[in-house]
């Protein structure tokens, strides 16, 4: 392993990150704010409990997974793309490293700028409603999964994207409404049956019902199911990665 | 003296079935400068994208210091450095950390010590803590310099490196190359200025249409092909070549007043005594005379041209 290279690669995409950091930082806090006194306060309060749970406390897995999966997916395809787009990628092509260390370098800083804000919502959301970690472990591994997992994804995009419209293509017109419709804002219980069963087929819901599970006990689907979902996940991005750099596809002439 | 790279008959074909390389063999000395020379789409980047990595070959086979570039990539990229064609960089980035990232994405542990050296060597040393963008074209083609010398390659690839620069950065450059030929670096570059070739390389290869079509030695090369002309300069036009000079097979260029002889500097006689003799007994009388000798570009036009060297 070339770990001179992973931290190289790791440190690079962080000093951007370092350098926007009162962005980085300010943007999370505001919009969860902004959730909080629009669903939380002005909606939430007439609506009723969720299994015992407030409904500003309800939204709040749903919230950080929101954030942390868009987040996750524009900071490893934007680390990946922009040396595509500027050219600098020939020098990651000649240097001694394989894909893996590649992404690691790149996935593990996306992961953890994503994993950052994640905290940072999470502790503004602390300042609006009781937070409740009933499993904390499981809150971290889902979490970090999560993290890994939609970098992950966001470095294919960050390949196969050949301008910056596509770049967001995919966030915008299948993320954004697989998160919404994947019980960020409502239990999938509350739904009619039929639309309970073909939101099933939403890998998200796995996701936000896992999450929601360590904070309130609360799950729509299997906690195992949940993990077991978000594992397939990230085995069939990691898959996928081995595959374009085996092949070379949008990256080597 | 060693070879330090060894490139074998490498092909390179794309999807459309346009073959930009076709079946380079070439064997590269340890320590020398070779110019690549060819005009555009004659297959020197792509030759140097595949040695380093950037390109997959179709066939063939490179080593690097012994190490092939597939099976051992990792030894093999370590001894290279590469300066693409194109300004690649960071804008936002530091000039200081941007080199720091190419040391370290080599293998190489941190060392702000041999960086400082680097830096100071391209005269970049009080421009560390300056982001790219706020550097001139000129700087940007250094800090790239800086980068592919970051992890002390062996062997450098310069892709065009001068395309597009002042006079005096040219001369810079030149400078650079031949301090680092000094440091016992081999040097790699492809240019399509002649005179590029002409002041630094030792050995010249030219590629044309995918293929190599000659690699020697420069010197060699000049006199084996170059020939050299005696201008003979004459006070007063004439309208044809007299009749006793009819031997030398000599040029009257068009005002009549300039005689052109050429000749082989390697033959046992050049004949230019007797063809002043013979100037002399036609009763020309001489204002001046000059001899000239052919370019690399004159070469490199009749090689391209698919004339026989």
């Amino acid at each position: 392993m070339n770990w001179a290279a992973i931290a190289a690669i790791y440190r690079f995409e962080m000093a951007r990150f370092f350098r926007t950091l009162t962005q980085s930082f300010i943007s999370p806090v505001l919009s969860t704010s902004l959730y909080f006194v629009v669903f939380g306060t002005a909606i939430g309060s007439r609506i009723q409990e969720i299994e015992g749970v407030s409904y500003g406390a309800f939204i709040v897995p749903g919230l950080v997974m929101l954030s942390v999966v868009m987040l996750a997916i524009s900071n490893a395809s934007f680390g990946i793309y922009f040396p595509k787009f500027l050219g600098t990628i020939y020098e990651l092509l000649s240097a001694p490293v394989n894909f893996i260390e590649i992404v690691i370098g790149y996935v593990g800083a996306a992961a953890t700028k994503a994993l950052f804000v994640g905290v940072v919502i999470l502790l503004t959301a602390s300042f609006f409603v009781d937070l409740r970690i009933e499993h904390p472990l499981a809150m971290v591994a889902f979490l970090v999964l999560t993290c890994l997992s939609f970098s992950l994804l966001g470095f294919i995009i960050g390949i196969w994207a050949s301008n910056f419209e596509q770049m967001s293509l995919v966030p915008q017109l299948v993320v954004t409404p697989l998160i919404f419709l994947g019980g960020t804002f409502y239990s999938i219980s509350m739904l009619p049956p039929v639309w309970q069963t073909i939101t099933l087929f939403n890998p998200v819901v796995y996701l936000i019902s896992g999450f929601r599970w360590s904070f309130y006990g609360l799950a729509d689907v299997p906690v195992a199911l949940s993990l077991l979902a978000i594992a397939a996940f990230t085995g069939l991005c990691l898959a996928v990665i081995w595959w374009i750099f085996r092949t070379g596809w949008r990256i080597r002439n | 003296m060693k070879t330090i790279l060894s490139i074998r008959d490498l092909r390179k074909s794309y999807a459309d079935g346009f073959e930009a390389l076709k079946g380079v063999t070439l064997d590269i000395r340890e320590g020398e400068i070779l110019a690549l020379l060819g005009p555009n789409g004659a297959g020197k980047t792509t030759l140097i994208s595949t040695v380093c990595g950037i390109t997959t070959p179709s066939s063939g086979s490179v080593t690097v210091g012994g190490h092939d570039i597939q099976t051992d990539f990792r030894a093999a990229r370590r001894m290279i450095g590469l300066v693409p064609q194109e300004i690649a960089l960071e804008p936002f980035e530091k000039v200081m950390n941007t080199v720091r990232f190419s040391r370290g994405l080599f293998g190489k542990r941190a060392n702000d010590g041999r960086i400082e050296e680097v830096l100071r060597k391209l005269s970049l040393w009080d421009k560390r803590r300056n982001a790219i963008k706020e550097l001139s074209g000129g700087m940007k083609r250094r800090v790239l310099i800086a980068k592919a010398l970051a992890h002390d390659p062996r062997v450098l690839f310069l892709d065009e490196p001068t395309a597009g620069v002042d006079v005096e950065l040219r001369k810079d450059m030149w400078d650079i190359v031949a301090e680092l030929k000094a440091a016992g670096v081999t040097i790699i570059l492809t240019t399509h200025y002649i005179e590029e070739a002409e002041a630094i390389a030792d050995r010249v290869g030219v590629i044309n249409k995918g293929e190599l079509l000659l690699v020697e030695d420069k010197a060699k090369l000049m006199a084996r092909m170059g020939k050299k002309q005696l201008s003979v300069m004459l006070s007063r036009p004439i309208t044809a070549i007299p009749p006793a000079l009819a031997r030398h097979n000599l040029e009257l260029n068009g005002a009549g007043d300039e005689l052109l002889y050429t000749y082989d500097t390697h033959a046992d006689r050049t004949g230019i005594t007797k063809l002043l003799n013979d100037v002399a007994e036609a009763g020309l009388v001489l204002r001046d005379v000059a001899t000239r000798q052919s370019s690399l570009e004159e070469i490199f036009v009749t090689l391209v041209k698919g004339e026989t060297p």
